[in-house]
């Protein structure tokens, strides 16, 4: 297990080290100079000139490369050219909204879809199975921020239970920044269970045709039984691959939802820096984000090899 | 009072019926044999026992277990019944067993959920059933998973799994159909074992009427259904009354009739069609650390032999002996480790796709699963002219389809099968496709790997004819790879015995299989299951 851990860990390393080196090709590439940006269209060349010496821009491509991983390492992400404040703190900011955000949302979509799929796959063909699975393509097909006004229009107009948008950071305890999260979240989640309630009774119904249910069903045992103990373990290996996506996606793709709820997230960050050319915020939203995605796929194998023994030997 | 008594059966899944009136009765302790080719409804039967068969099944009929209805027993009691008073082992080991619960809690769970023990003495009874059964804690702790176990380990803890409870009935469905003939005989002989010490009834399904003759007091056959006979198992199959038994039994010992069989010369005196010198391969060993592997697993060992043209040989050996990796070798499909393989004098290692390709004309191969090896989505025209891409001008669409009938009249189809698609034609018939797609290029050799093994006996009489037929009539030679020593004696000349990677024994067929010299040899001929032997050996006990 410990060398299983190990080699996960090196080729996420190596796919970070990739991933920076083509982040930082992409944002050389880009058009727009930085300096050029800060100081107005009407600066004059040498203004532009002393700024970009001061920035470091002036420095070849590969040293530049280098101060910037350097920086990484210690946490220092560089100073938005637009916020005038470190990117760390920015990022760490709208992370605080992010990240609850995301883990509410995947905790209750898996919450809604495993026991969903687990009824549909136990009743396979009839009525009730139809009319989950119909609800969950309607589920999917529905568009999230469509959903999310619907929402805030029956639990924050009509019902007054929820903050129909903002965010009240969590300064003022936990409560109030819990409630500003729950709309958001359970628009975000309820086409995410959709799809993975989908998963995972596909996953379910095929493992449920395997010879060893049949040889669990001959030795006496019931089929509520059969279904939990022997099919769903078997059948997670699709939903934890469907989950694992997902949460990387709740991470950052939530700018729509972000906007409805006028929510301060990363989405929002990120779009807002590159409309403003605010490249070092880019670099360092989509560098952290990369790492969070390779760090959740170590979970995810992990997760598999715990799941299925098979796959603790590779 | 009979144990199980079945009258009067009827099973139809949708509109599709299965069994028409099945008549059948096992008593206490005694061993019945069910016999019929696949689609005979003998599995259906055993299912319907147990009541696990599939969704919209309807039965008809009376079922009793041990005085209780089976057909009115709602679920609970079905639960209350299985794997307590009635145990199941199935055909395929490698896939029975649950992959992510270790091979104790598989066993244990059965008792538990019966006898409502704790885990402790759950464990304890489990430990000791897989003690009985050949698996012994010292050597397999109960938290080994099944895939660390071989397919006869498996099939052991399936047993254990069946009989951990005593139960008063036990049906085996095709035990030991997909273990080779070693296996076989010691699974056969654990059954056996068990069902005496602990006076079980045993329901044995099989295709295979030389187990059957070995194993039960009773036999029945079957077809289409039904039960044409019913009897004592020496009696039924010496005397043959109905004209199915006979068919059966004739397909089971059939040998094709060859001309010049054993007379065609070998050519060693000029240059031998295959030769392979001193062929190895090794797999690189398992990771076992960061850096570290297991040592190399050497699957086939410095092998060297030579076959001349039109000569038919055997490569037989028990499973995992590496006879497929050679076979896999001498096709160009895998590359040795060491060693040289030369066809008609020219060396197939170390050369290009391209290069191959005069090569590849000239051998072919037919696989053992008929279902598995063509595309359905693909015409019996594209199917069989695949192998015509070897050739060096691209033949016509016209001579393209010449090529395809010629290819299905050898093997006695009809040209007009071409339009149609793999899933219109049985399982032999498929067989008779792969064959005519491997002669379509005129090859030299055929590498055939258990070509028959996944056919009825009577289809397997008919597809060894067929290859008996080509073998004199177009000269091909064929490397047969089987574990089944009656297709061995049936159609070839020379036998190989292949163990752990090297050939152990080799030469004429008769005298090989007669008189066995190696020890791997003489263990393949005694566990071998033979209609002729086992008939006399049960006459002999009967007096």
């Amino acid at each position: 297990m410990i060398a299983f851990l190990l080699r996960r860990a090196g080729i996420g390393l190596l796919t970070l080290v990739l991933a920076s080196i083509v982040v930082f090709s992409v944002m050389e590439i880009l058009p727009g100079d930085p300096a050029r940006l800060m100081l107005g269209m009407n600066a004059t060349p040498e203004a532009v000139e002393s700024l970009r010496n001061q920035m470091g821009l002036n420095q070849p491509v590969p040293i530049r490369y280098l101060d910037w991983i350097g920086g990484l390492l210690v946490g220092d992400f560089g100073r938005s050219y637009t916020y005038s404040s470190p990117v760390i703190d920015l990022i760490a900011e709208r992370a605080s909204v992010s990240l609850p955000l995301a883990l509410i949302s995947l905790a209750l979509s898996t919450a809604i879809a495993i026991p969903v799929g687990l009824f549909a796959a136990s009743r396979r063909g009839r009525v009730s199975d139809t009319l989950s699975m119909g609800a969950a393509q309607v589920g999917v097909a529905i568009p999230n921020f469509w959903f999310a006004l619907i929402l805030v229009y029956v639990f924050a107009v009509w019902l007054r239970l929820l903050p129909a948008g903002g965010f009240p950071g969590w300064g003022g305890g936990i409560w109030p920044g819990v409630r500003a999260l729950v709309l958001p979240s359970v628009a975000l989640a309820l086409p995410q269970a959709a799809i993975l309630a989908r998963v995972t009774r596909s996953a379910l119904l095929e493992v449920l045709g395997e010879d060893y249910i049949r040889t669990a069903r001959a030795k006496g045992m019931p089929r509520r039984i059969v279904l939990w103990r022997h099919a769903l373990r078997n059948a997670m290996i699709p939903v934890l691959t469907i989950m694992g996506l997902q949460f990387a996606f709740l991470l950052a793709g939530t700018i729509i939802i972000e906007n409805v709820f006028y929510l301060p997230g990363l989405g929002r960050l990120i779009f807002q820096a590159i409309t403003q050319r605010d490249l070092i915020v880019v670099e360092g939203v989509v560098i952290l984000l990369v790492a969070t995605i390779v760090l959740i796929n170590i979970l995810v194998d992990v997760a598999y090899a715990i799941v299925d023994p098979r796959l603790r030997a590779r | 009072m009979s144990l199980v008594e079945i009258e009067k059966l009827r099973l139809s899944i949708g509109d599709t019926p299965i069994l028409n009136g099945v008549d059948l009765t096992v008593d206490k302790g005694e061993i019945l044999g069910l016999v019929g080719e696949s689609g005979s409804g003998k599995s259906m039967t055993a299912l319907t026992l147990m009541r696990l068969l599939p969704q919209a099944s309807e039965t008809t009929g009376r079922v009793i277990f041990d005085g209780r209805d089976i057909l009115a027993a709602n679920e609970d009691e079905m639960c209350r019944l299985r794997g307590d008073e009635v145990g199941m082992v199935f055909q395929e080991p490698m896939t029975a067993l649950n992959p992510v619960h270790p091979i104790g809690r598989q066993v244990a769970e059965g008792i538990r959920w019966h006898t409502g023990s704790n885990r402790a003495d759950a464990e304890n009874a489990a430990r000791r059933m897989l003690d009985r059964v050949g698996l012994p804690e010292s050597r397999f702790p109960l938290t080994r998973y099944p895939h660390e176990l071989s397919g006869g380990q498996r099939q052991r803890v399936v047993i254990a799994i069946a009989c951990a409870l005593n139960p008063k009935l036990l049906i085996a469905d095709e035990p030991t159909t997909a273990l080779d003939v070693v296996l076989q005989k010691q699974i056969l002989d654990l059954l056996k074992d068990l069902v005496d010490e602990r006076g079980m009834g045993l329901l044995l399904i099989s295709h295979d009427l030389a187990v059957v003759t070995e194993m039960a007091d009773r036999v029945a056959i079957m077809r289409r259904g039904e039960i044409l006979e019913t009897g004592e198992t020496t009696r039924t199959l010496s005397e043959q009354v109905h004209p199915y038994t006979r068919q059966l039994a004739q397909a089971s010992m059939h040998v094709p009739q060859r001309t010049e069989k054993g007379a065609r010369p070998r050519t060693r005196a000029s240059s031998p069609l295959l030769s392979v010198e001193g062929v190895t391969r090794d797999y690189s060993g398992r990771r076992t650390g960061f850096l570290s592997r297991e040592r190399p697993f050497r699957a086939v060992d410095h092998v060297s032999f030579e076959m001349g043209r039109g000569q038919s040989v055997a490569l037989v050996g028990r499973s995992g002996c590496g006879k497929s990796t050679l076979a896999r070798m001498i096709l160009a499909l895998d590359a040795p480790t060491s060693g040289d393989i030369k066809l008609k004098g020219e060396t197939v290692i170390g050369r290009g796709e391209a290069e191959l390709r005069p090569l590849r004309r000239d051998m072919q191969v037919v696989f053992q699963d008929p279902y598995g090896s063509f595309n359905p989505r693909h015409t019996v025209e594209r199917l069989v002219a695949e192998p015509l891409h070897l050739l060096d001008e691209k033949p016509s669409p016209a001579d393209r389809r010449e090529r395809v009938a010629a290819a299905l009249r050898e093997v006695g189809l009809a040209p007009a099968d071409m339009a149609k698609y793999p899933h219109e034609f049985s399982g032999g018939q498929r067989q008779r496709l792969s064959i005519a797609r491997a002669l379509i290029t005129r090859p030299a050799l055929i590498v055939a790997d258990e070509p028959v093994s996944a056919l009825d006996v009577s289809i397997r009489a008919q597809i060894l004819d067929l290859f008996a037929e080509l073998n004199s009539r177009l000269g091909v030679a064929y490397l047969f790879i089987t574990h089944d020593l009656t297709v061995a004696r049936a159609i070839t000349d020379d036998v190989m015995v292949m163990h752990e990677g090297s050939i152990v024994e080799s030469g004429r067929t008769a005298d090989v299989l007669d008189n066995p010299r190696s020890e791997a040899a003489r263990a393949l001929v005694e566990a071998a299951p033979d209609l002729h032997r086992a008939m006399a050996r049960r006459l002999v006990q009967s007096g």
